[in-house]
């Protein structure tokens, strides 16, 4: 771990500014990601701007009957809040099937959707990543490629977004509020928070440089049947091969959004449209033009699958 | 410098002699070399363990594990993976528990931190760890002050109503049965392998505290 | 002492401390976290500094240049220490690559240098900072690519498990031929890793030549003679202390970089110093259990009856190594007249394979154990009868040489009927609970017994404490607490009378643990002391010693009692000795058994396979402490599981090395993937293994389950996989379909 200088922030704007004024500065939040990060190089900030004392921990109503979701309220809180395990099951299950007790509770709502991809090659710093050190390659296509993502990837990069809760926000069409260095918010649809690679797969997200996540918004709930369904090797504490985030309604339409696919959580209206046609044909939706490696073809069939055990209300769990 | 019998290529750099089917560019340029870093300013930072109040001046990249091992020689909180990934440093702070190595203790300051030792000490166990003693929820014993931490905040966790990845309903109350136990302790990984024991001891606490 | 002929009665056969259920001794230490481990060790090495091990970049090739000018000049920083500055060093008997590369790279995180700075932040920081430029040569990292062309080569696992590079009986090509019911599968095994929770560590101190190493090492004596080797210096000038080990599994029976470089730093910054390996270093870094690739050809009458058996095995090593030993249990467990066993070492430029738990064995039956399912299915035949048909009581190659103990079929028998195992269905695919597609499955278990001789030091104190000493280690097995056992029994005090001290290189030389020998190898060394140390005190107390009997805290001969501490009043009493081995292995097969039998669900959507319910019925001689025993037989069913359905080192066979090199990566059980284990131990006591009359069962526990864990996946879903791990996706494109797929 590089050395770094160390200040927790007084306000949303003076966190920006101190982010923006210095090359090389981040802020920290829980830190479960950038900590493990930056002790094997991969993330060398020289200054952190601490958020916690922000408070952004409540979960508050919003005018139009949803929710605004505090930056920094615990993926624990977020799961565990009765309005959000009434109304918004879906996010409540994604948040508990992702990593473990003790991550769940230190990991903020901003973190999480700053995860940065489980790429092996991006985590060993012998090895060529251009997500890590761009224009170094891609040791991923033609090597291990089982966990990594099978469509939205480039010739630069096949990594996948690892995580759940955002997978879940997906579907339920969240987005996310900032603020930036000159104090200006500004309100991003998580459909279009996470980038694609193309060809600068070392820039995860559209956030600005300083700007600063304060909130991520829910709209108002949407009924219906809420499922969260995250197949893995283990049975726990590990990673998705395949999640999927639906939410059915009573009549077979719905919405659904599927993890451990690509470089961002994975939705398409084609595929919403198809969900009263079943799940293969919500995959055909899904995943037209994916390009799947020979170590990870099996997510295709898998999606279909899991969609299937989605959408078949009477299976146990 | 020059090479002739295969890739020349520094720890730096990438790798692909000798693999035409990977597509690799160049090392990236050589950084400022010898260009050799401040030391780190030492930082004030304050922390209650276990009931006691310390003071200390810490390097910032100080993990709270490394604060606890290595400044307080608390080592019964361990370090098995220091990236989050095993859980044998699991502390409780302000009543929840963390993966101390995925935390700086600058981010602790004023908090108040309870361990293993602040559990209880080999003359007078915590019933959890008297438990792990009785059902034999331990083997090498390496993971086992993180695997009772956890289960003592897990207890807590389905009291306060936390629901996790395997309750089925998410109204009505969370209760300590083996299936729930062992999805929230899951965190914590046990090589040796005493996860049926551990659950056997959580069980006997869970239903002593009902 | 000498054991040389069958035990006859001795005080052991009381049982009074000795096979009770107690709790460990240790347990309180370990659940405060009081017990200290290696890199814990402030009370003994203070002030020591930090060391940060760097690991090499590439998998094969050399060092062209080390810069350390940047790494020298960082804050903190005490000493730099590679090959060019090290001096010259040696290598261990019993290490395959040398624990410090240069100017030869030999595997991936092969350990280039160590920076030592005054804290661990300053270290790590610094070790980033040294430049090396590598030449990458080229290596063969592919084991299936390698295989075809390996050559025959027997060997051991170093840890006891053995085999022939060629073993034949009878004539198999015929009698294969002539079989009318055979099978001929190829089943694979993917390289593993220990993944013990404590990271290797060391804290090493050096008061003038002398140089002492508090470490985590399996086996003190290994440990302490290949350091010296290597270091180059005399045996006498060190000390190796390893009180308490946060797990091995035989990943730390040998010496590994840690202490080497610890060694290192400490010699050049002057100062102890303290090192624990970084987990993303360990898996390549340090041994592995290798992959195998194993062909099983089978041949039975109509009746069941196996009339020739062929297994041959490959895995690969670097240059010098050994082979997994899978063919081992084969030699033993079935009866066949015609037999043929090959093993096949290929040379792969991969970090070293090595013993990890149950080498040999483990691999071999998760092959051998599913080929034995395929064939009983073929035959129509009831798995757990067709096992039964073909046990032998005699040494398959040597039929005059009986097994000292065998009760395999009882194990098998018992196990069925507790199991529940009638409910069985042998169609598989037909048992569903929901969408939970339900199956079981059975696989024997087998390890051989393994005695190695072992040495222990009693004192008898005027307080009457009984103070066991030896080198002995408790990686978690409970040595601790079946010596303490064993001394109350021979001694005739209660636990609470008895301290043990374990795991330094002073004390006397022990078995080790490994090879599931340790329990009762070392329980049998202390047995040898506490005979002697019972002479010493009959003859202070003027007895006769073969007359004497030691129980509550006295010596009673001839119907008057004396109090034991009374023997130690003028001075306590010393006993050393040291347990040997006479013929009697070679008389007799001594071997453990066992019946695995598993329930799984998978999921008939996902393919996900779990375990609902496990039981192990095992006969490993007398049982010293069924409490700890069981533990140990619970984690190795874990283990088990977890080579079954999730851990698998996958290589990059481009740049040579494991890529998953990690505890997100590589992934062993966590809770969730355990279910409550039932244990049996069969009352035996094996009079042809020890005093102790006890065998191992650390070793037994892991044989067989992943074969039971497969077969029940078999069963549950009619899909067969024979490569490990039973992934979903290597069954889901099988599986029927289900549910909402259908539409559309």
């Amino acid at each position: 771990m590089k050395a770094f200088t160390y200040e927790r922030a007084t306000s949303p704007a003076a966190a920006a500014a101190a982010v923006a004024g210095r090359p090389g500065a981040k802020f920290l939040a829980g830190g479960t990601n950038l900590l493990d990060l930056m002790k094997l190089e991969i993330e060398t900030p020289t200054h952190l701007v601490d958020v916690q004392d922000l408070k952004f921990d409540r979960i508050d109503a919003t005018a139009d009957g949803g929710l605004r979701v505090g930056a920094f309220v615990s993926n624990t809180a977020l799961s565990a809040d009765p309005r959000v395990m009434r109304d918004y099951a879906v996010l409540t299950r994604a948040i508990q099937a992702g990593a473990s007790g003790q991550l769940r509770n230190k990991a903020t709502t901003a973190g999480n959707l700053l995860q940065r991809t489980r790429c092996p090659y991006f985590y060993d710093t012998n090895q060529p990543c251009n997500k890590r050190s761009p224009g170094s390659g891609c040791a991923a296509i033609g090597g291990y490629s089982r966990q990594l993502a099978v469509i939205g990837t480039s010739d630069q990069c096949i990594a996948t977004y690892p995580g759940d809760m955002a997978v879940a926000l997906r579907v339920l069409d969240a987005s996310v509020e900032t603020i930036d260095p000159k104090g200006a918010v500004r309100t991003i649809p998580l459909a279009d928070f996470h980038r694609l690679p193309g060809k600068s797969p070392e820039i995860d997200t559209v956030l600005a440089p300083g700007e600063l996540i304060t909130a991520v918004t829910l709209p108002r709930p949407l009924g219906g049947r809420h499922v969260y369904r995250k197949v893995r090797d283990r049975a726990s504490y590990a990673f998705a091969l395949v999640s999927v985030a639906a939410v059915i309604q009573p009549d077979g339409t719905g919405r659904v959004a599927f993890g451990g696919v690509a470089p961002r959580p994975w939705r398409s209206p084609a595929a919403d449209a198809a969900l009263p046609h079943g799940g293969a044909a919500v995959v055909a939706q899904a995943f037209a033009g994916a390009k799947p490696t020979r170590d990870n073809a099996f997510k295709l069939p898998l999606a279909t699958r899991t969609l299937a055990a989605a959408l078949t209300p009477a299976r146990t769990a | 410098m020059e090479c002739t019998d295969g890739l020349h290529l520094s720890r730096r750099g990438v790798l692909a002699g000798g693999v035409a089917s990977v597509a690799v560019a160049a090392a990236p340029a050589a950084e400022a070399r010898l260009a050799s870093a401040a030391p780190p300013a030492m930082m004030p930072v304050s922390l209650e363990v276990n009931g006691r109040h310390h003071d200390l001046r810490l390097d910032p990249r100080t993990t709270l594990l490394d604060t606890l091992r290595d400044h307080l020689q608390l080592t019964g909180t361990k370090k098995g993976c220091d990236h989050g990934q095993c859980g044998a440093c699991t502390v409780i702070v302000n009543g929840h528990r963390i993966n101390s190595c995925l935390s700086l203790a600058v981010q602790h300051d004023r908090d108040r931190i309870t361990t293993i030792e602040g559990l209880g000490t080999p003359d007078r166990l915590h019933p959890m760890q008297a438990a792990f003693v009785r059902h034999d929820g331990f083997q090498c014993g390496y993971c086992t002050p993180g695997q009772i931490c956890s289960a003592v905040a897990v207890l807590d966790e389905i009291k306060a109503g936390i629901p996790s990845h395997v309750s089925h309903d998410l109204a009505t109350p969370m209760r300590p049965t083996n299936t729930e136990l062992r999805e929230r302790m899951s965190g914590n990984i046990c090589r040796c392998g005493a996860y049926s024991n551990i659950a056997e001891a959580i069980t006997e606490v869970a239903g002593a505290a009902a | 002492m000498k054991f040389d002929t069958p035990a006859g009665p001795n005080p052991i056969d009381r049982m009074k401390v000795v096979g009770q259920p107690h709790d460990r001794v240790d347990g309180p230490l370990k659940v405060t976290g009081t017990a200290p481990y290696a890199y814990e060790r402030h009370a003994v090495a203070p002030g020591a500094l930090y060391g940060f091990i760097l690991g090499a970049a590439i998998a094969k090739g050399r060092i062209a240049a080390i810069d350390t000018r940047r790494a020298d000049a960082a804050p903190g920083v005490k000493a730099v220490v590679s090959y060019l500055n090290a001096g010259p060093l040696g290598k261990g008997g019993k290490n395959t690559a040398k624990l410090l590369a240069g100017p030869e790279v030999d595997h991936y995180h092969q350990a280039v240098a160590i920076v030592v700075a005054d804290t661990f932040e300053q270290a790590r920081a610094a070790a980033r900072l040294i430049d090396v430029d590598y030449v990458r040569g080229s290596g063969a990292f592919d084991l299936a690519a390698a295989a075809p062309t390996a050559p025959l080569t027997g060997g051991s696992s170093k840890e006891g498990s053995a085999a022939p590079k060629l073993d034949r009986v009878g004539d198999f090509e015929s009698a294969f031929a002539a079989a009318p019911v055979t099978l001929d599968a190829t089943y694979t095994t993917p390289d593993e890793a220990h993944a013990m929770m404590e990271p290797f560590a060391t804290i090493a101190a050096w008061d003038g030549d002398r140089l002492t190493v508090w470490t985590s090492n399996q086996m003190i004596n290994w440990a302490h003679e290949d350091l010296a080797k290597t270091l180059g210096f005399a045996p006498d000038k060190l000390r190796v202390d390893s009180p308490f080990i946060g797990g091995g599994f035989g990943g730390k029976l040998f010496l590994r970089a840690d202490a080497v470089m610890a060694a290192l730093g400490a010699k050049a910054a002057g100062r102890p110093v303290k090192v624990a390996m970084t987990r993303p270093m360990m898996f390549n870094n340090a041994t592995h259990r290798p992959a195998t690739i194993q062909r099983i050809r089978l041949g039975a009458e109509r009746s069941g009856k196996l009339t020739a058996i062929a297994h041959e095995a490959t895995s690969g090593d670097l240059p010098g190594g050994s082979p997994e030993t899978a063919t081992s249990q084969t030699k033993l467990l079935y009866a066949a007249p015609n037999r043929l066993i090959g093993q096949r070492l290929a040379v792969l430029d991969l970090p070293e394979g090595n013993a990890m738990r149950a080498p040999g064995e483990a691999s071999g039956l998760m092959a051998l154990e599913i080929a034995m399912d395929e064939m009983a299915e073929k035959l129509g035949l009831d798995p757990v009868e067709f096992r039964i048909v073909n046990d032998t009581q005699v040494d398959p190659e040597k039929p005059g040489r009986q097994f000292s103990q065998r009760q395999l079929v009882r194990c098998l028998r018992e196990g069925a009927e507790r199991f529940g195992w009638r409910a069985r269905d042998a169609q598989p695919g037909r048992r569903r609970d929901g969408d939970t597609l339900i199956g079981l499955g059975v696989a024997t278990a087998f390890r051989n017994n393994i005695n190695m001789k072992s040495g222990a030091r009693v004192r008898l104190g005027g307080d009457g404490v009984v103070t066991v000493e030896t080198d002995m280690t408790d990686i978690g097995t409970g040595s601790y607490t079946v010596i303490a056992q064993t001394a109350a029994e021979m001694m005739g005090v209660g636990l609470d009378r008895v301290v043990v001290r374990l795991g330094d290189s002073d004390f006397p030389t022990s078995s080790g643990s490994g090879g599931q020998w340790g329990g009762n190898s070392s329980t049998s060394g202390v047995y040898a002391a506490c005979v002697k140390l019972r002479e010493a005190v009959a003859q202070r107390l003027g007895l006769d010693p073969a007359a004497c009997d030691f129980a509550d805290g006295e010596v009673r001969s001839g119907g008057r009692g004396v109090a034991l501490t009374s023997a130690a009043r003028d001075g306590e009493l010393v006993a050393d000795d040291t347990m040997t081995y006479g013929t009697l292995g070679k008389q007799y097969q001594q071997s453990t058994f066992g019946a695995h039998f598993v329930e799984v669900g998978v999921d008939a959507y996902t393919g996900e396979i779990r375990v609902r319910r496990m039981l192990a019925v095992c006969a490993a001689g007398r049982i010293l402490n069924p409490k700890t025993a069981r533990s140990q037989v619970i984690g190795a069913m874990t283990m088990g599981v977890g080579g079954a359905l999730m851990e698998e080192l996958v290589v990059d066979t481009r740049f040579g090395f494991f890529v998953n090199h990690d505890l997100a990566g590589y992934e062993v059980p966590v809770h969730a993937d355990i279910p409550h284990q039932e244990v049996v131990f069969l009352d035996e006591a094996d009079d042809k293994v020890s005093p102790m009359k006890a065998k191992g069962v650390g070793e037994l526990g892991l044989c067989g389950v992943g074969a039971a864990v497969a077969n029940a996946a078999y069963n549950a879903t009619g899909v067969r996989i024979r490569d490990y791990p039973l992934t979903l996706d290597k069954h889901l494109d099988r599986l029927p379909e289900v549910g909402a797929m259908r539409r559309a």
